[in-house]
């Protein structure tokens, strides 16, 4: 049978792997974006496990509010993004150094 | 092997994969496709943790709906993908050392001696009559109302938000600018009088006298 901690390693994989991504695509604001993604993605895995094993709705509630804002995130970021491009006509990581950080 | 335990694997080796893949193919179009092949496969374990309503809303919102976007966005910014190459290697070293140590640790935490089937045994599978659409509405509706109108403040913030950045005055285009309307300041701003001379308008023949010269002929 497949146990709580077997989601809960896989949620720990796909963030691990995103989490590396962010590292490895300095070059690319977008995929940048998609690894955030991915790391809710499995925070979310990790809700709806905890919400299957201790049999509580509570936990797909809060997933539903995790999509809702992740949603508004993507939308607001990928509307930077294109701000971004169309004053720097660049999305890489790197060249953004205005704020001298 | 259960025929479950098989899915699961299944559908996780594939999650995990097209997660790898998302975050090592240069093109983003491809990597875009990759996590829609993750987000799929997710939707289907979530299925197996009977939370049907989610995976579909993955599916929809997800797939139909955030990753169209970012397609749009990637098909219409230029992105330059030969330069994102030279810069992966140099990063992969500390990335994947970071990635390993979290999993690590991850692993320490969640692993099968604090989370295995003996501290958390597997409920018993819900009965066909369960509806857990209707199960998560009732709940949405009563004791997460207030967050659920919060929920729906966001998503208005976020149109509001998205649509400013990029909107574009262009030059061509008429339009009222409503603060300029309400800067005007009663007199000439409002009304403009302008004193043209009047034209000599000819003098309309009557009808009557017309009769009569069309009959003297």
């Amino acid at each position: 049978m497949i146990a709580l901690s077997d989601y809960l390693i896989l949620g720990g994989v796909l963030f691990s792997i995103a989490a590396a991504g962010i590292f490895l695509n300095r070059k690319n604001v977008i995929i940048l974006l998609m690894c955030v993604e991915l790391m809710l993605l499995a925070v979310n895995m990790n809700f709806v496990a905890f919400s299957h094993f201790l049999q509580d709705t509570a936990g797909q509630v809060f997933v539903f509010f995790i999509l809702t804002v992740a949603a508004a995130e993507a939308a607001i970021g990928l509307a930077i993004l294109v701000v971004v491009f169309r004053n720097r006509q660049t999305i890489s990581v790197d060249d953004l150094d205005t704020l001298k950080g | 092997m259960g025929f479950e335990k098989f899915l699961f694997y299944c559908f996780a080796a594939i999650t995990v994969v097209a997660a790898g893949m998302v975050v090592t193919r240069r093109n983003p179009v491809h990597a875009v496709l990759w996590l829609v092949l993750a987000f799929f496969s997710s939707a289907a374990l979530w299925m197996l943790m009977e939370a049907e309503f989610l995976a579909i809303v993955l599916v929809l919102v997800y797939v139909g709906a955030v990753m169209v976007l970012f397609l749009f966005v990637v098909m219409m910014l230029d992105v330059d993908v030969a330069t994102v190459k030279a810069q992966f290697i140099k990063h992969l070293p500390v990335g994947g050392t970071i990635a390993l140590v979290m999993l690590v640790e991850i692993f320490m935490v969640v692993g099968p001696a604090n989370f295995g089937l003996d501290i958390f045994p597997k409920p018993e599978a819900a009965a066909a009559t369960v509806n857990n659409t209707a199960d998560l509405g009732m709940v949405l509706y009563t004791v997460y109302v207030y967050p659920f109108e919060i929920a729906a403040v966001i998503l208005l913030v976020a149109i509001v938000a998205a649509i400013r950045l990029t909107l574009r005055h262009s030059k061509t285009t008429k339009r009222q600018d409503p603060s300029k309307q309400v800067r005007i300041k009663k007199g000439p701003d409002r009304i403009r009088l302008v004193s043209m001379p009047a034209e000599p308008v000819p003098v309309p023949v009557p009808p009557v006298v017309k009769a009569k010269a069309e009959n003297a002929e």
